[in-house]
């Protein structure tokens, strides 16, 4: 296997996908599966605290309106797999006081909520964690979700339909609202400049409101006033996150996020993916920003193949049929994962993103087994270098865009 | 005595975004960082409160066309907190402020039983609705109603939200490994519910959380408000902070529960009040007539002068007295986003109230608005103030109250280390927590789904004929 060199490639970037009991549907029926406290808080705190001490980057927290499904776009009436969850952004807030380091990002529906509500929820979050707040946003075009809220509709989806005209047109509109989404959350956290509270108590004034903007978004689908109720976040701009698979949610990424999560199944998938998404950035005239794209991979590991493959095989047993995924199921031994994920890179893959397929066994072979195995190799972090979750991705603390508007007033057309 | 002696009930309010709060004091923190909120909120668990207790506000306040700028300004986002403070606390209830118009049942229901399982049970929702177009202008759907129409969307609000947190019973899930079952219930969760304003169903992801659903509190004293409180709410925010006026409310409000089929202990009254301390009464007071002067500084008292006044007042003197002219009457069109200006409903009447109080008494306009706007409620040593305290609860003005303390985020300290003890040494307080959950902290009995269910169907029906509420439990019985 060819080594990298430490020196000649910046550090990989590694996260990690909780839900639930992992992602394997039978993975709350394993040994040391915790399914009777999926509701509590202490399970969450111990699969946070188990990542931090791994020194990962950050932790992704699934989230859906609805209840889970076996389907992707139906509900299901089985009773056999994990069924309800708890609000993600609110996971990662009761968990921010407990970790230190860690980046916090949690997933949450933008198709039916209020951007005004989650960009505050998540400036919130960064301040209850002192700058490791993220957001990964998800679109919904489930007809039974919009019924939970009876606000819009949708038309009947099926995986097959995907490709027509039709179903083309629904998903698009869908991420241009959430790019408009996005663009509204990023400009509601601009809408406090750094220093504009003053607390000036000669002249009397708590603000500078020279210093508040009015953020003035009007799209096709909302119009947002601003500006925020809740000044700008410790890392100015908490770090945007999207999962892609095709061109729409690509364009979204390469528009609006700071990293992708993309499902390749090789490292020539993941080169055509990556080449995509930076076209869409270069279109979105953000070349020369730092872009992530992270790969899923699910990921069951064990000391040989053997036995990690009959532990895939035991669990598919369990759930009735053989697991599927978007992404690529690595059941393996951790040096071998590290092998792969060293070829993806070659690819430009800058990180990864590590779907537990059973919680705690696959979470701590990725803490206790593959990180060490990563830092023997020279490619990933013995300590935490920064105290953000932008510091610990390579992210600069972006200026204010309204900040720029007040001293160059010739960039205001660009800047607004 | 032979009447037993009524515990009191204590909460924090995190201090607000007005001008009760003092930003100038040398002492005074930051309203933003989360360091403040574990403060207050490690204070109140250290004196046993029963809650901490979220304000709202959705847009930040105009005067003038302009930002307003002269008080706090700027608060973070009500549930992140609460699930932080969950972290920090073990105890203590956590009682947010959540708009009815602004949001949507479904999520607010998802966001308050999540916030019950990650608190163990202390989740609390005070239910506010708003009525202006000017903060519905930062959501997606403007969100503009009538005011008449704010008390109906909010008690359909809750309602549904009521459908949402009483779909799961609570015994579902058996997340059993050896049988395979994770749910005993295929249709756990399923709801249906359709009224004027909201036409939902499908299944809520959330589980039966601990308390079964949040705490509900209402705030507000007009005649819709105290009729949904009674109807509905398991405790009123009010704002009566003297003895007449609390026995008053207090009796109005606990008569009214009878034809809701409710106890008079099933409704917590608890006003929001503030205090100031001393070593002395009279220190306590020469301290409060300080704080009232940092409260409204001569900018301040303009700037409610205008309120009332609805003109630009700019150059008035705040030195000086009472403006020569009259208040213009009609809509408000110089303050923005403050609740305060609704009670304005006779401005000429209350102008003339004003200079004649001023005349009275000699005041200039600052001092005019010092002594009419949000004085003090108790005043005094510490024996002093749990003496008043004490008395207003035995005597049936309220069952405890909400504090308002005037520093962030110190400001609740002297009442925790001084008046606490005082009240638990009359045996009026509790001294170690009895329960785990809010609801047993404010001694409530658990939540009856079934009983929730039936105050559902029955409130909805009543008043829109088309009501079609189909739940777990009322399909159960059908």
């Amino acid at each position: 296997m060819p080594q990298p060199h430490p020196a000649s490639q910046p550090a990989l970037h590694l996260a990690v996908a909780l839900d639930g009991a992992g992602w394997h549907p039978a993975a709350w029926r394993e040994p040391g599966a915790r399914p009777k406290d999926l509701f509590t808080a202490a399970y969450w705190a111990g699969l946070v605290a188990e990542a931090e001490s791994g020194l990962l980057d950050f932790v992704t927290i699934e989230d859906s309106l609805g209840l889970q499904s076996s389907s992707p776009t139906e509900p299901d009436r089985r009773t056999g797999q994990v069924r309800g969850r708890l609000d993600a952004v609110q996971i990662a807030a009761r968990i921010a006081p407990l970790t230190h380091r860690i980046g916090l990002v949690p997933t949450a529906v933008v198709t039916h909520t209020e951007p005004f509500h989650l960009s505050k929820a998540i400036a919130t979050l960064d301040y209850v964690s002192g700058g490791r707040a993220g957001l990964r946003v998800q679109v919904s075009v489930r007809p039974h979700e919009a019924e939970l809220f009876g606000r819009r509709t949708f038309p009947p989806l099926r995986l097959d339909d995907l490709g027509t005209p039709g179903a083309r047109a629904v998903i698009a509109d869908s991420f241009d609202e959430a790019a408009d989404y996005v663009e509204v959350v990023r400009r509601l956290w601009d809408s406090w400049e750094d220093d504009a509270e003053i607390r000036d108590v000669a002249t009397g004034r708590f603000i500078d409101r020279a210093k508040l903007h009015y953020i003035d978004f009007e799209g096709r689908h909302f119009r947002v006033k601003g500006p925020s109720i809740t000044p700008r976040p410790p890392q100015g701009q908490p770090v945007v996150v999207a999962l892609a698979h095709r061109t729409e949610p690509f364009r979204l990424v390469g528009r609006s996020a700071d990293v992708g999560f993309v499902t390749p199944h090789d490292a020539d998938e993941a080169g055509r993916i990556v080449a995509e998404i930076r076209a869409h950035q270069a279109e979105a005239g953000r070349a020369e920003e730092t872009v992530h794209v992270f790969a899923d991979l699910v990921v069951l590991l064990d000391d040989t193949d053997a036995t990690a493959a009959a532990r895939l095989s035991r669990l598919d047993e369990r759930a009735g049929a053989a697991f599927t995924s978007d992404a690529r199921v690595f059941a393996g031994t951790p040096d071998g994962l590290a092998d792969l994920l060293a070829g993806w890179r070659e690819a430009g893959i800058s990180g990864f993103r590590l779907r537990p397929a059973a919680i705690p066994h696959d979470l701590e072979q990725i803490t206790r087994r593959l990180v060490p195995e990563l830092q023997r190799r020279g490619v990933f972090r013995t300590a935490y270098e920064a105290g953000t979750l932008r510091g610990l991705l390579g992210l600069p603390r972006p200026a204010n865009r309204y900040a720029a508007v007040v001293s160059s007033p010739a960039e205001t057309t660009a800047a607004v | 005595m032979s009447k037993p002696l009524k515990q009191i009930h204590l909460a924090a309010h995190f201090p607000g975004v007005n001008n009760t709060t003092v930003w100038s004091d040398p002492a005074a923190g930051s309203q933003i960082e989360f360091s403040s909120f574990a403060h207050v909120a490690r204070t109140a668990e250290r004196a046993k409160f029963d809650f901490i207790f979220l304000a709202e506000g959705l847009r930040l306040r105009e005067q003038g066309g302009e930002i307003y700028d002269l008080d706090v300004v700027g608060r973070p986002d009500t549930f992140t907190v609460l699930a932080a403070l969950a972290a920090v606390t073990d105890r203590l209830g956590l009682a947010g402020t959540i708009n009815s118009t602004f949001n949507e049942p479904y999520e607010v229901a998802r966001q308050f039983a999540s916030l019950d399982h990650l608190s163990g049970g202390r989740a609390a929702w005070n239910v506010v609705t708003s009525w202006d177009a000017f903060t519905g202008e930062n959501f997606r759907r403007g969100g503009f109603l009538a005011q008449e129409d704010r008390y109906e969307r909010a008690r359909q609000f809750l309602d549904a939200a009521r459908v949402l947190f009483a779909s799961w019973r609570g015994d579902e899930i058996a997340a059993d490994k050896e049988s395979g079952v994770f749910l005993t219930d295929a249709d756990a969760g399923r709801f249906a519910h359709r009224v004027a304003q909201f036409d939902i169903r499908g299944r809520f992801n959330v589980p039966r959380s601990p308390q079964g659903r949040p705490v509900i509190f209402q705030a507000g004293d007009s005649e819709e408000g105290r009729e949904f409180a009674a109807s509905s709410a398991d405790a009123i925010f009010t704002r009566h902070g003297t003895l007449e006026a609390g026995r008053a409310f207090y009796a109005d409000v606990k008569g009214r529960l009878a034809k809701y089929g409710r106890a008079a202990d099933e409704l917590k009254i608890l006003p929001g009040v503030t205090y100031v301390l001393g070593g002395t009464d009279a220190e306590a007071q020469e301290k409060a007539r300080a704080i009232r002067r940092m409260q409204v500084s001569g900018q301040t008292a303009v700037k409610f002068l205008e309120q009332l006044w609805n003109r630009d007042l700019s150059d008035h003197d705040p030195d000086g007295p009472l403006p020569a002219v009259d208040p213009l009457v009609g809509e408000n069109l110089v303050a923005k986003g403050r609740a305060s200006v609704r009670m304005f409903r006779d401005p000429l009447a209350t102008a003339a109230e004003w200079r004649a109080l001023a005349e009275a008494k000699k005041l200039t306009t600052r001092e005019l608005i010092i002594e009419v706007t949000g004085r003090q409620t108790f005043i005094g040593s510490p024996e002093t103030v749990a003496h008043a305290l004490n008395e207003f609860v035995q005597t049936d003005a309220s069952d405890g109250f909400i504090l308002v303390p005037h520093l962030t985020p110190s400001g609740l300290d002297d009442f925790a280390d001084t008046v606490v003890p005082l009240l638990q040494e009359r045996g009026v307080f509790r001294t170690e927590y009895e329960g785990s959950t809010l609801r047993e902290h404010l001694g409530l009995s658990p939540v009856d789904p079934a009983r929730e269910t039936a105050a559902v169907t029955a409130s909805s029906t009543a008043t829109v004929p088309t009501a079609d509420t189909v739940t777990r439990t009322g399909r159960a019985r059908a």
